[in-house]
């Protein structure tokens, strides 16, 4: 049996630990609130730029083909952008993402393409490099609240790629952020990008300018680099509360440890002093008996 | 009749306010634009963008994208909008002489073009960063 100082002892280092993992839920959870607004703060810009891309798809489907509309029949080349987040503690979040990710891979190999990885963030990038992928473009050290310009080289990448041949879809691997209890992995098909359906009594008769084929132009790719920008902040939200959650089970577990460490310590208190007391006791009536 | 206007960017929304007119940098020149003009979708340049509103003229910095106009409401998306008082001067000069610098030493054909791209912006931010300051000292 432990003596009762290396109990105390113990009862100290995990009240201590308790303290940190409450401080770091706290954290998260208040970088978890600031990156649901972000994510929600892209919503109306992704929404418009929908509209605007509504109108001029559903009037020239002729203007497809060469356009990160085209979609092409004979699919070789797949790229796949993993968006994880740079640091761990944050429960199954990581493994959940990279196992999908896994199966991604070799399902897409098993059709016969080629996949190449895109990582974001550094959980995702070490476990590409480890596992020997084909891991082509990475981006880590985004922070909490990156900005559109820290994502616009990644979308380059696979915009350039789309239009050279090098890709013929893109996809983005991301934990979706469903609630602060359920962050699912989700992939979804960035290029070819799916033109919205625009129903027909919204059509209104625009001026393009330049042209229509150009105003397309532009969009398209902003489209592309939108898609990427908020799954990226649903993937920041989902970290945080990921890790919130973690760390909330950690403080309970380490709460439970302290009582049952507590009780433990009481007991061997109290069987040290009835040793003592009866030993005294046994140690007077010897002497009474001389 | 005033125009409903909204500048959006991907990461917020800018303004979103009745106005009397708008001033803006697209692609084939400066357009202006007051209630009730024809459906238009145009691209935006880097450049100054000035809305009117009573009288007064708001001046902003953006750095491309498009604009959607509709009789009584138009729509700016943005890739970055800024007023002018949010500029940071310091930075966009820092932005400006980075990007003069890049300019001089020519790496390659697509590093100059990316340069010239951000003295542009540089310039532009400067230029509206400096038209408030103009209009305060009145």
């Amino acid at each position: 049996m432990p003596s009762t100082r290396e109990i105390r002892r113990r009862i100290r280092s995990v009240k201590n630990l308790a303290q940190i993992t409450r401080a770091m839920e706290m954290v998260s959870a208040s970088k978890m609130r600031r990156a649901q607004r972000n994510v929600l703060a892209t919503r109306p810009y992704a929404d418009r730029l929908l509209d605007v891309m509504g109108e001029l798809t559903g009037r020239a489907v002729g203007m497809r083909r060469g356009t990160l509309l085209e979609v092409r029949p004979n699919v070789k080349g797949v790229a796949l952008i993993v968006v994880t987040p740079d640091r761990g503690l944050a429960g199954s979040l990581v493994t959940n993402v990279l196992r999908r990710a896994a199966r991604f891979t070799l399902e897409e190999q098993e059709k016969g393409r080629m996949v190449e990885i895109v990582a974001i963030g550094k959980k995702g990038r070490d476990f590409m490099v480890r596992t020997h992928q084909r891991l082509v473009a990475e981006k880590i050290k985004l922070g909490d609240y990156p900005r559109l310009t820290d994502i616009l080289g990644i979308a380059t990448h696979v915009v350039n790629g789309f239009l050279t041949g090098r890709y013929d879809e893109v996809h983005v691997l991301y934990s979706q952020f469903v609630n602060t209890l359920v962050q699912r992995p989700t992939t979804r098909r960035l290029l070819p990008i799916e033109p919205p359906h625009e129903p027909a009594d919204r059509m209104v008769d625009y001026t393009y300018e330049p042209s229509q084929e150009e105003v397309l132009h532009e969009l398209l790719p902003r489209f592309v680099e939108v898609q990427l920008y908020q799954a990226v902040l649903e993937a920041i939200a989902s970290e945080h509360s990921a890790r919130m959650v973690a760390m909330r089970n950690a403080t309970d577990n380490a709460k439970d440890l302290q009582r049952d460490l507590t009780l433990s310590y009481n007991k061997t208190r109290q069987a040290n002093i009835t040793k003592e007391v009866s030993e005294i006791a046994s140690g007077a009536a010897a002497l009474a008996e001389m | 009749m005033p125009i409903h206007l909204e500048i959006v960017t991907a990461e917020r929304v800018v303004l979103s306010d009745d106005v009397d007119m708008i001033n803006a940098p697209t692609k084939d020149g400066r357009v202006g634009i007051l209630p009730r003009h024809a459906p238009l979708l145009t691209i935006l340049e880097v450049g100054e963008l000035d809305i009117i509103k009573d009288g007064v003229t708001m001046p902003f910095a953006i750095s491309g994208g498009f604009m959607e106009v509709l009789p009584t409401r138009v729509t700016i998306l943005a890739d970055t909008a800024e007023r002018a008082d949010e500029i940071d001067e310091a930075r966009a000069e820092e932005a400006r002489r980075a990007a003069e610098q890049r300019i001089a030493e020519r790496k390659s054909a697509q590093d100059l073009a990316l340069a010239e791209a951000e003295l542009r912006r540089a310039l532009i931010q400067l230029k509206v960063a400096q038209l408030k300051k103009v209009r305060r000292d009145k």
